[in-house]
């Protein structure tokens, strides 16, 4: 398998090499299969803007595509230009220098992006930033506007509200909540979804700084309100899976999805006639900030060892545009990073709302650099804490001591 | 010895037999022969870095987090393989001592007992999957019906439950391999031995410890050992019924799993790390392989007692 894989990256790389290398031609490396028409669209664009600068579009399967492009660029033959993860993810090829930095002075746009986004495509170590980036993901509440308004019900404004709605769906012999947690990364998107609010922008703070771990009350808190909502999923949730939990939404059987944004595309196309809604998930009280948790995706970087640097960065320049990213929105469905985007699907514009008053998706964002991940330990720790084999405390507790293996600022 | 000349019948095997054995080679002895190396070096994602000895062997076995994680994957395996020698030889040596007595609809049921082996274990997955779904499962609906709705659970989301689900699982899927296997060594016991038996005794049991069990001792070794193996192999079904983390909180986690996450890193986990991966594909490899032989050699030795 292993030896399967280099020989495959490299065969990959050997050709993206022996292709023409004429000054000018430029390729851009992508896992997102299905996007090649819209990026072979914004190329057209680019290039017109651009005469002698030609762009190729190169996909490769998403699941091993860090494994190809890190083998590619270790043998010193990358592409000119690739899409790279955010995060963790980045590091894996940032950090052996295989891309190039980029600064406010080559990519002048980067300077208005959100610092969350920045921060997404930089390096811990240096706090160089290496990419731009071009999506966020956002954990909200995803509802069925039908049944909420066939239930006279309204976005709960506070914690009480959010279980009154809940229990009146309940009533009413729909499904409030269509999740369930034996999907092990499920459990770690229910906690961002519905509790952010409750463990609050201080908390975030104070964990970011180093000042608090997840012993926090605000923390535990948020566990126990996770617990106390998880009443309202469907019965047996700890059994259901994954695609079983998003058909029970689609299918109408359950009025609210606590997960990603990014589930919004596949809830339509599962079910066209959804009329859906979103909403961040209350606090205690009506006056508690409403928060959502949001990460980044990746971003376009480019290469240190390229050929062609000029024409790259050209290009890079073009992606950070605002020209770029109304297209990418608008033809792409997603929550572009370019800030004064605008998005004609309403539904987009809602979340894109909602990102301004938001905590980052702190497991993915901050605690995915060892082993083992804090992705890890929550889905974990969520898992027993639903199947009642824990408690909000031991929970908080085993996710501090085994993040402590390797996060310094918890080790005392 | 005859000389092999590069002519005639000599060239003739040489060309037979050399492309088997290249291609051996290459995707079977390399592989592994890769593997054993790369788990003594340091590695940075898919840069190898410096040799450091058996620094990622001591780190997969006593380092936490990875000391807790392999003896929990390694106590499922073994698990397994105890529930599984019941469930699946056990059950298929009496299935094959029905089958072979010719018991009524003896014929249908031959081949419903051995039709489940050959299909897919990704079908097979996702069927007993469906099975034990906890709001439209057969199981559970079953149970509601009937009006032991208090019997449902959510079998593949509670750690009590969920490794049996998969071993049942497994169970029913391959159930049919040791009946065939039994029924084989039973249909080779002479019939003056089973004559002479019939003049002493009329018990069943007396038949089956006594005579059939011993005679069949043969296939019984070569069942045994291929559970073994197959037992600390285990990833197709668990990674198609419970994940890759084996969900729920590690409740169904083996060492083919934990392996895969370990060298391939999953969507959760931080890096991946190819030399602590190759260090416990080695150490899985050596363990099946020393116990295997163990236990070839010692049954063999059993046969003949019996």
């Amino acid at each position: 398998m292993r030896a399967h894989l280099i020989r495959f990256g490299l065969a990959f790389a050997a050709a993206a090499i022996a292709g023409p290398s004429l000054a000018q031609d430029l390729t851009l490396w992508s896992w997102r299969q299905e996007d090649r028409a819209q990026y072979e669209q914004f190329i057209d664009t680019f290039e017109a803007a651009n005469p002698g600068i030609t762009v190729k579009f190169e996909t490769f399967e998403a699941a091993n595509y860090n494994t190809i492009l890190a083998t590619a660029l270790a043998g010193g033959t990358g592409p000119d230009l690739m899409m790279v993860r955010a995060y963790g993810g980045l590091e894996n090829v940032a950090v052996p220098g295989y891309l190039e930095a980029l600064t406010t002075e080559t990519v002048p746009a980067l300077a208005d992006f959100a610092a969350p986004a920045i921060a997404a495509e930089s390096v811990r170590a240096d706090g160089k930033i290496y990419a731009v980036p071009f999506a966020s993901q956002t954990m909200l509440v995803i509802y069925n506007k039908k049944i909420f308004a066939d239930l006279g019900l309204e976005e709960p404004q506070t914690w009480a509200d959010f279980l009154a709605s809940a229990q009146t769906i309940k009533d009413a012999g729909i499904f409030p909540f269509a999740n369930g947690t034996a999907t092990a990364w499920q459990n770690e998107t229910i906690v961002s979804a519905l509790t952010s609010s409750i463990m609050g922008r201080d908390f975030y703070n104070d964990l970011a700084a180093g000042n608090t771990d997840f012993n926090d009350p605000r923390y535990l808190e948020a566990l126990t309100k996770l617990k106390e909502i998880s009443a309202y999923f469907p019965d047996g949730f700890i059994g259901l899976d994954y695609p079983s939990a998003q058909q029970l939404f689609s299918s109408g059987m359950a009025a609210m999805f606590a997960g990603g944004s990014f589930e919004l595309a596949t809830f339509k196309t599962q079910n066209p006639d959804l009329d859906l809604g979103v909403f961040a998930a209350p606090g205690i009280e009506a006056a508690d900030e409403k928060l959502v948790g949001v990460f980044y995706d990746g971003g376009y970087a480019m290469n240190a060892a390229g050929s062609n640097k000029e024409a790259s960065l050209k290009f890079l320049n073009y992606l950070a545009s605002q020209e770029f990213g109304q297209a990418f929105a608008n033809t792409l469905n997603n929550i572009s990073t370019v800030p004064g985007v605008t998005f004609e699907n309403p539904l987009l514009q809602e979340v894109a709302d909602l990102n301004q008053v938001s905590i980052p998706y702190i497991m993915l964002v901050h605690f995915r650099y060892g082993e083992p991940s804090g992705s890890v330990l929550l889905q974990g720790e969520v898992q027993k804490l639903m199947g009642d084999q824990t408690t909000p405390e031991a929970a908080g507790k085993a996710l501090t001591d085994g993040l402590a293996v390797w996060y310094e600022p918890f080790q005392k | 010895m005859p000389r092999l000349r590069l002519t005639g019948r000599g060239l003739w095997i040489s060309a037979l037999i050399v492309p088997p054995i290249a291609f051996v080679a290459l995707f079977v002895v390399y592989p592994i022969v890769s593997a054993f190396a790369y788990a003594f070096f340091d590695w940075q994602g898919l840069l190898r870095g410096e040799f450091i000895g058996f620094d990622n062997f001591y780190h997969v076995l006593f380092i936490e987090p990875y000391a807790t994680w392999t003896r929990n994957a390694f106590s499922h395996n073994i698990m397994v393989f105890f529930a599984l020698m019941v469930l699946q030889n056990g059950v298929g040596f009496f299935l094959a001592y029905f089958l072979w007595r010719e018991l009524p609809g003896a014929r249908f049921h031959r081949i419903a007992v051995f039709l489940p082996v050959v299909l897919s274990t990704i079908i097979i997955g996702y069927m007993f999957k469906l099975f034990m779904h906890p709001l439209f499962g057969v199981i559970n609906t079953t149970l509601r019906g009937i009006g032991l709705g208090e019997l449902a659970q959510p079998w593949l989301g509670q750690s009590s439950t969920a490794l049996w689900g998969l071993i049942v699982a497994n169970a029913w899927h391959m159930v049919g391999f040791p009946t065939l296997v039994f029924l084989a060594g039973m249909q080779r016991i002479p019939s003056e031995i089973l004559d002479a038996v019939r003049m002493e005794t009329r018990s069943e049991w007396v038949k089956i410890s006594k005579i059939v069990w011993p005679l069949v001792a043969p296939s019984a070794t070569v069942v045994f050992v291929l559970l073994f193996v197959g037992a600390f192999n285990w990833f197709e079904l668990p990674y198609i019924m419970a994940g890759l983390d084996g969900s729920p909180y590690g409740s169904t986690d083996v060492l083919g799993l934990y392996f895969y996450r370990t060298a391939f890193g999953n969507v959760s986990s931080g890096q991946q790390d190819f030399g602590l991966g190759s260090a416990l594909a080695v150490l899985i490899f050596l363990f099946i392989a020393v116990i295997a032989g163990f236990i070839t050699v010692r049954l063999r030795a059993r046969e003949i007692q019996l």
